[in-house]
């Protein structure tokens, strides 16, 4: 059951866009369709299982003063691996998502649960952590995403069902911020409501 | 302190180093494949095609039948909204656009990037006549822009211009026995 929570409370009661409210950048940026955010998801899920990992067996050999650089180097590792895998072996999602890649660096989600969960509990735990967390956002951009692309687009997972070209706003920044505040508002309703 | 973050570094390092080495093959031969698949798309079929030449800083493959160029791929690049906007243009003899294929772009996702995909503003690139003016229609010329998308739409037509321009001097230049005729 505990386990089984671990995974779980990324969804909800610890969903790192709507709750925590980490990872602002590649939310706001990338989620101009329902696929980019679901790509963009699973990528940072990726780098975030493997950090999670990594980072809860070294932790207790790091000393405090460079703990920080140490845990950059290696979330930074595991995302130009993944850099590298994407353009070898998915050339098409690398070309839409290539630019923004290199940023899961630098997302505060990664080096967040790094430093509040993986450094001070065991590699199963952190590694289950590290699934909930990513799960959890992966979900939040594809629900931004398939908002934004609804209403900027007319499409769902580019699939047209309106003709035309929708609400270009949703498509751009401004859009972005609106979804994901509304989104926010009606998410933490239900979370009260509980 | 160092120790640990020397160590970290050249562990990292190590592995970085694996993953190039093995990733490094597919890398290239997918961007291959996509220039290879790019070229086919934006040139007429059933044309031999050349190596690659590199002339006035443009990067072109000449598609020959018979001998006589039949069509040039032209890789042409002009600076868009987000970045460098890199297109394959398949050009005929006589400056007609046969086709044309996005490389690579940094453009708006939903707008910009629907230079590659909205059928509508790519469907005008198809037999684009050397009489029309390859500027977009708020510029005075006979492209119709992407909506919201000017930007994007002034330095694809600019690329598509240079690629033009290129086949032009290259017809000129060399063989003015078959196309510099087609031309008068």
């Amino acid at each position: 059951m505990s386990k089984w929570s671990l995974i779980t409370k990324g969804l909800i009661k610890d969903n790192p866009t709507f709750v925590l409210v980490l990872g602002m950048c590649p939310t706001l940026a990338t989620t101009t369709s329902a696929m980019n955010g679901l790509e963009m998801g699973l990528a940072t899920l990726f780098v975030l299982v493997l950090s999670n990992i990594a980072i809860s067996l070294i932790a207790p050999v790091v000393p405090d003063k460079v703990h920080i650089p140490v845990y950059i180097v290696v979330i930074a590792t595991f995302v130009t691996v993944l850099q590298l895998l994407m353009q070898a072996y998915v050339p098409y999602v690398y070309a839409t998502l290539g630019l923004f890649i290199p940023l899961i660096v630098v997302n505060c989600i990664v080096l967040g649960r790094a430093e509040a969960y993986a450094n001070r509990h065991c590699v199963l735990d952190s590694a289950l952590d590290g699934i909930g967390i990513g799960i959890g956002f992966t979900l939040s951009l594809t629900v931004i995403g398939i908002v934004r692309e609804i209403l900027g687009n007319g499409s769902i997972f580019g699939c047209k069902f309106i003709p035309g070209d929708g609400i270009l706003a949703f498509v751009m920044a401004p859009g972005a911020f609106m979804v994901l505040g509304y989104l926010m508002v009606l998410f933490n309703k239900y979370l009260k409501k509980q | 302190m160092v120790l640990c973050l020397a160590g970290v570094c050249l562990f990292c390092s190590a592995i970085l180093a694996l993953v190039y080495a093995v990733t490094s093959d597919p890398i290239r031969k997918a961007s291959e494949q996509a220039l290879a698949e790019s070229i086919g798309r934006v040139l007429p079929e059933g044309l031999e095609l050349s190596e690659r030449r590199d002339e006035n800083g443009m990067e072109y493959y000449v598609g020959t039948r018979d001998g006589v160029a039949g069509a040039y791929a032209v890789k042409a690049s002009e600076i868009g909204f987000g970045g460098p906007l890199v297109l394959m243009v398949g050009v005929l003899p006589d400056g007609t656009v046969y086709n044309t294929s996005v490389l690579s772009h940094s453009e708006t996702p939903g707008l910009g990037a629907k230079c590659g995909t909205d059928e509508s503003f790519i469907g005008q690139w198809r037999g684009f006549s050397p009489d029309k003016v390859l500027k977009v229609k708020k510029d005075g010329g006979d492209v119709d822009a992407i909506t919201a998308s000017t930007i994007t739409s002034r330095a694809y037509a600019k690329a598509v211009a240079k690629a033009v321009e290129a086949v032009k001097t290259l017809e000129s230049s060399t063989g003015n026995k078959e196309g510099g005729q087609k031309n008068e």
